[in-house]
């Protein structure tokens, strides 16, 4: 079924041009994106019909690939590994424009108001900032820390008010850039505020920005309220005196709902979560787990957090009651499990397997198998709902 | 005379090294699965194209200045206080030596 709907839309895509059939009125705010990090393609899903809707190529190198939206769903921007930055149309599976803008980025972040795609460079070290219509560049920030050096970017993330916040990852610290005039950048720096922090991420309120250290124990956290701006170590005995395990792949601070007052973040070197209070900043427990957590993706509801794991592990995927930190089910979900997605209201986890090839869908409640789309090595998979979040 | 028993370490020597050289394709047992692990597992921070990402790139003009000793003892003990971890408990000498030796000539599939 799943190959016939694909056959026509190409089909019609021949006739027509373009690699999505767009002979009908839709919205978009059920489609998503799943990279094929070895192909430099994208496939477009629509999660209501749970199929694929089309296939974009020509976009780089996604091996290490992430994507926000535009404010009206219809625009993905995606942040390739090898600098490109590409304005993907879901509806018509155009590449709408593109620049390769550096050398080697990891992620990126779009204004609140949608009209910048800020862009996390490795190199050359910086953020870098573009018009989010035109893609034409409009501020360049050079992340040279306190120590004269260009430091590789991560952990970027919008903030309200066209702001943007990230980290230095050479150098330890923490910028803030405010883009009200956007040729014009105000940069306030945070020095000092950890070793090797590897990446970054909000609240879904926008309040607290967290980057985890992989230099040392802890997390750097900036309360985005307070003024000064600070970044106060949490965390601080977290791992002290125990030996770590090596770690094979980073752990990412990506998904986070809105989780009530307790935020699961992978620990670094061990098989457990933290279970941080969101008022107090203390350490409220720890969730033993299969292996090293990559992603820890809280279901919307922030009832449960859906956690995949670090090679060689990663066939398993373990799911956390928030209310009792405990692993409630754990699965095999099938060889190198890469990312997992939440339908906008939970309803569904939509998990990349990427050497089965194809990306499988769970009811989230009951874990049943829904259905499947095949995609060649997927790796992250993104909804357009992204677009009306803080941080994503 | 002395330079006959020389030329015969020599040659030995030679000998040695080409056997040594031929007997180590052999010794991995699944080169098709250790290159998808390149790509796949190393290329999550050297990138999939090996061209870096968080970690340093890896084509065969970046790793010419060091042999293959050192890169293998690299990929089996990592860099301690990077995030380069030490892989000796999930690979064999024989599968780092062949990473290295595969690296270096540019070989990966």
């Amino acid at each position: 079924m799943i190959r016939l709907t694909r056959s026509l839309a190409f089909l019609l895509a021949l006739l027509s041009g373009a690699a999505v059939a767009a002979t009908e009125l839709r919205g978009t705010g059920d489609l998503g994106i799943v990279i094929e990090r070895a192909d430099g393609a994208v496939v477009v899903v629509d999660t209501s019909r749970r199929i694929a809707i089309g296939r974009i190529e020509g976009l780089g190198d996604l091996s290490h690939a992430s994507a926000v939206f535009s404010r009206d769903q219809r625009y993905a921007y995606l942040f390739a590994r090898d600098g490109g930055l590409s304005k993907i149309d879901l509806l018509t599976g155009r590449v709408a424009a593109r620049v390769v803008q550096a050398g080697n980025a990891i992620g990126g972040a779009i204004s609140d108001d949608g009209t910048l795609v800020a862009v996390s460079n490795y190199e050359p070290g910086g953020v870098r900032v573009f018009d989010a219509a035109t893609l034409a560049q409009i501020a360049d920030i050079p992340a040279v820390g306190a120590d004269g050096k260009a430091s590789k970017t991560v952990g970027l993330v919008d903030l309200p008010g066209r702001r943007f916040i990230y980290t230095l990852y050479d150098a330890g610290e923490i910028w803030l850039a405010d883009l009200a005039e956007p040729a014009s950048p105000r940069v306030t720096k945070l020095t000092g505020v950890g070793r090797l922090p590897y990446d970054g991420n909000v609240t879904p309120d926008g309040r607290h920005y967290l980057a985890g250290l992989f230099g040392e124990d802890g997390v750097a956290h900036v309360d985005l309220w307070q003024q000064p701006l600070a970044a106060q170590r949490i965390l601080p005995q977290h791992g002290r005196g125990e030996e770590k395990l090596p770690v094979y792949k980073m752990p990412h601070l990506e998904g986070w709902a809105a989780v009530g007052d307790r935020l699961l973040i992978p620990a670094v070197g061990r098989h457990e979560l933290v279970a941080l209070d969101l008022r107090s900043f203390q350490e409220v427990g720890r969730v033993a787990t299969y292996g090293q957590p990559v992603f820890a993706v809280a279901r919307p509801d922030g009832r449960y957090t859906w956690v995949n794991f670090a090679h060689p592990l990663t066939d398993t995927i373990d799911v956390v009651d928030n209310l009792t930190l405990q692993v409630v089910h754990r699965f095999k979900a099938g060889p190198a499990v890469l990312h997992m997605e939440f339908t906008p209201r939970g309803h569904e986890a939509w998990v990349s397997v990427r050497d089965a090839d194809r990306v499988q869908i769970y009811d989230a409640a009951t874990f049943v198998r829904k259905g499947e789309i095949a995609a060649r090595k997927p790796s992250g998979i993104f909804f357009t709902a992204r677009a009306t979040r803080i941080g994503q | 005379m002395w330079w006959r028993s020389e030329w015969r370490c020599w040659l030995s020597a030679a000998a040695i090294s080409v056997a040594a050289g031929a007997a180590l394709a052999d010794d991995v047992a699944d080169p098709e699965k250790l290159a998808n692990l390149v790509r796949q597992d190393c290329g999550s921070c050297h990138g999939l194209t090996l061209k870096g990402g968080l970690g340093k790139p890896l084509t065969a003009d970046r790793l010419a200045a060091w042999d293959r000793e050192q890169l293998t003892y690299i990929i089996l003990d990592g860099v301690p206080g990077t995030p380069m971890p030490p892989w000796r408990s999930l690979l064999s000498e024989a599968e780092a030596r062949w990473i290295a030796d595969t690296l270096k000539q540019g070989a990966l599939r």
